[in-house]
């Protein structure tokens, strides 16, 4: 019996490790901007390109940064979602068109719907390297002021809306 | 002469395609340091390769990135805390020796001690296990009329 306890031992710890491993998601890197300041930028807006969108002009409220694209289909996916939040009018959510055809990007947006106030153009995706994205749909948390407290990578759900969009924003409206 | 003006406009176009195709061609010191940088540099979207193996649109425009800090004079220490700002340690190929990633430096070796003091404990009780059994005058008649019994008998 003796004999057999050491490799059952090794074994069972070589399985939880295992396991752990493949829950882990190796798409979720965290970010290190958690916690600094947003990444200043002012681009042309997708809908007049004559104004300017800057994180500038949103300090002292809390929002959302949304990162998406009419190429990516998590964003189709997450789109729908992202209409309920907006018609909830519990935070506001502010576009990014990353990396995208503007006249594509336009009949997305008259086609399902246009969840954002002000939608941002990111034709270059300089925007995108300077917030650490590296797919769409990424969605940033940014508090009063102007600083990252939360990363969404990939599409949001209504779960995690629940779970931990909504409960940290009512926390940080009350900053 | 119609072929003539032809020809004219192939040559006059050649030039063009040459010059859109390489923005760095005319600095190969550059390009250089970029190849160098970019294999040190993972991809983030095929995370499995650098970002000098990657045709990702976002390898390309972090190529595209590092080109033009390279062209700023940046060193390459700034190129990669740049890089890291963003994306974080995940981005290098080698990551640094840091309190997060002590067990992923510092981890084989510790099997490896491990591993070698099992083997010189197991090596050293089985050596404690062979004793030395002395052999009687009678054994050892005996041994020798069984082998001269043997011989016999082949």
């Amino acid at each position: 019996m003796n004999r057999f306890l050491l490799p059952l031992s090794i074994f069972i710890v070589v399985v939880v490790f295992l396991g752990i491993g493949l829950k882990l998601n190796p798409r979720e890197i965290p970010s290190p901007l958690v916690g600094k300041a947003a990444p200043e930028f002012s681009q042309p807006q997708l809908l007049d390109p004559a104004k300017v969108f800057s994180p500038a002009d949103l300090k002292g409220k809390v929002w959302l940064l949304n990162f998406w694209a009419s190429w990516c289909s998590g964003c189709k996916t997450e789109h729908p979602v992202l209409m309920d939040l907006a018609k909830s009018g519990a935070v506001p959510i502010y576009g990014m068109d990353y990396k995208d055809q503007r006249d594509e990007a336009m009949t997305w947006l008259s086609r399902w719907g246009n969840p954002y106030p002000v939608v941002g153009v990111d034709d270059a995706g300089r925007v995108g390297i300077n917030y650490g994205v590296y797919g769409v749909p990424e969605t940033y948390v940014i508090d009063k002021q102007g600083v990252i407290r939360y990363k969404q990578i990939g599409p949001l759900d209504p779960d995690t809306i629940e779970k931990k969009i909504l409960p940290l924003v009512k926390q940080l409206e009350s900053q | 002469m119609n072929w003539l003006i032809l020809i004219m406009m192939l040559l006059w176009s050649g030039p063009v395609w040459a010059g859109e195709a390489r923005p760095l061609a005319d600095d190969p010191v550059a390009e250089a340091r970029l190849k160098h940088l970019a294999v040190e540099l993972r991809c983030l979207v095929c995370q499995n390769q650098t970002l000098a193996d990657s045709n990702a649109p976002l390898a390309e425009d972090l190529r595209r990135e590092v080109r033009e800090m390279i062209a700023k004079n940046m060193s390459d220490r700034e190129i990669i805390e740049f890089l890291t700002a963003r994306y974080g340690d995940f981005v290098l190929y080698r990551p640094p020796l840091k309190a997060t990633t002590s067990v992923l430096w510092i981890g084989p070796f510790v099997l490896l001690t491990v591993g070698a003091v099992v083997l010189v404990i197991t090596l050293r009780r089985r050596a404690r296990k062979v004793v030395d059994v002395p052999v009687t005058e009678e054994e050892h008649r005996r041994v020798e009329q069984l082998l001269a019994e043997g011989g016999k008998r082949s």
